[in-house]
């Protein structure tokens, strides 16, 4: 099933917050093989001239994916999940997410094409705390054609 | 650790290369820190089910870990205010021997008005180029 070209300018409401802790970023450093102490340490990070310790650049990933999660379960949007392969991805840090931070996300779908075969769909997520834009992530997905 | 200077880079220079080795618990331990748990990383029946070689690594293990060799390069991950890559090949990670991936960088660019510098990073894993177009653009005083 192609995937429905007429999602292309949607935006979805915003998530409900998520609530940026210090124990996970201190296991997302953990797990891409970060020792950085403005992760880890809190005195560390204020000297560095954070409020509290700050997520690795690619943190924001775990949020946007979940915004992500909208469109792919959204039935009407056509996307057969089990075929979904991450072709793009880029972050762009007004500030760094921080411990304590409770993080919107907004979820726009920016494109849908074919290509080759598959369907390729770009979304981009606007992430805020407390209406202060904080970070925009943009993903582009490859849902692998049926012969592919 | 003092971040890096603005003063002290210059286009051309290499960041250190670091070999980063891959085995399945390191990407059962991406898949709980990201909540990413697609059995395609740490299921090889799944994985094979589905058409893989094997169990592949996440895109954004490989792309998080090059994000801490650029983030330990400016001496503060936190400068790190822009970073964008292509996936262009799974990393392959067999049971058995797991895998390496190899990131080097090099400096591309510098906007001294701006305090911004941008590296191209290089991964790779055996012959494969595993990003594509990986830049990230830091920012140094």
């Amino acid at each position: 099933m192609p995937v429905n070209a007429d999602f292309v300018g949607r935006e979805y409401p915003p998530t409900a917050p998520y609530a940026v802790g210090s124990a996970k970023i201190r296991e997302f450093a953990e797990a891409v093989g970060s020792s950085d102490p403005v992760h880890l340490d809190r005195e560390a990070a204020v000297a560095a001239g954070y409020r509290d310790v700050i997520a690795p650049p690619t943190f924001a990933v775990l949020i946007a994916q979940q915004c992500d999660a909208q469109l792919m379960l959204d039935p009407e949007a056509g996307i057969d999940y089990s075929r979904v392969v991450h072709g793009e991805q880029r972050f762009t840090h007004h500030r760094p997410l921080t411990a304590g931070d409770d993080v919107v996300g907004v979820l726009h779908v920016d494109g849908v094409r074919a290509a080759g075969g598959h369907a390729m769909v770009t979304t981009r997520t606007e992430l805020s705390v407390d209406g202060e834009a904080v970070c925009t992530a943009t993903s582009t997905l490859v849902i692998r054609g049926e012969d592919a | 650790m003092a971040p890096r200077t603005l003063a002290s880079v210059t286009v051309g220079d290499e960041l250190p290369t670091r070999t980063v080795h891959i085995e399945r618990a390191s990407l059962v331990q991406y898949a709980g820190a990201s909540l990413d748990r697609n059995p395609i990383h740490w299921d090889e029946r799944f994985a094979r089910a589905v058409g893989l070689p094997d169990v592949i690594a996440h895109g954004m293990f490989t792309m998080g870990a090059g994000a801490t060799v650029v983030g330990d390069w400016a001496g503060d991950a936190g400068r790190v205010v822009d970073y964008g890559t292509r996936f262009t090949k799974p990393v392959v990670v067999p049971h058995d021997s797991g895998a390496d991936v190899v990131f080097a960088g090099v400096v591309k660019k510098v906007d001294a008005d701006a305090g911004l510098v941008t590296v191209e990073l290089r991964a790779t894993c055996g012959d494969d180029k595993v990003l594509g177009r990986a830049l990230a653009v830091v920012h140094l005083r």
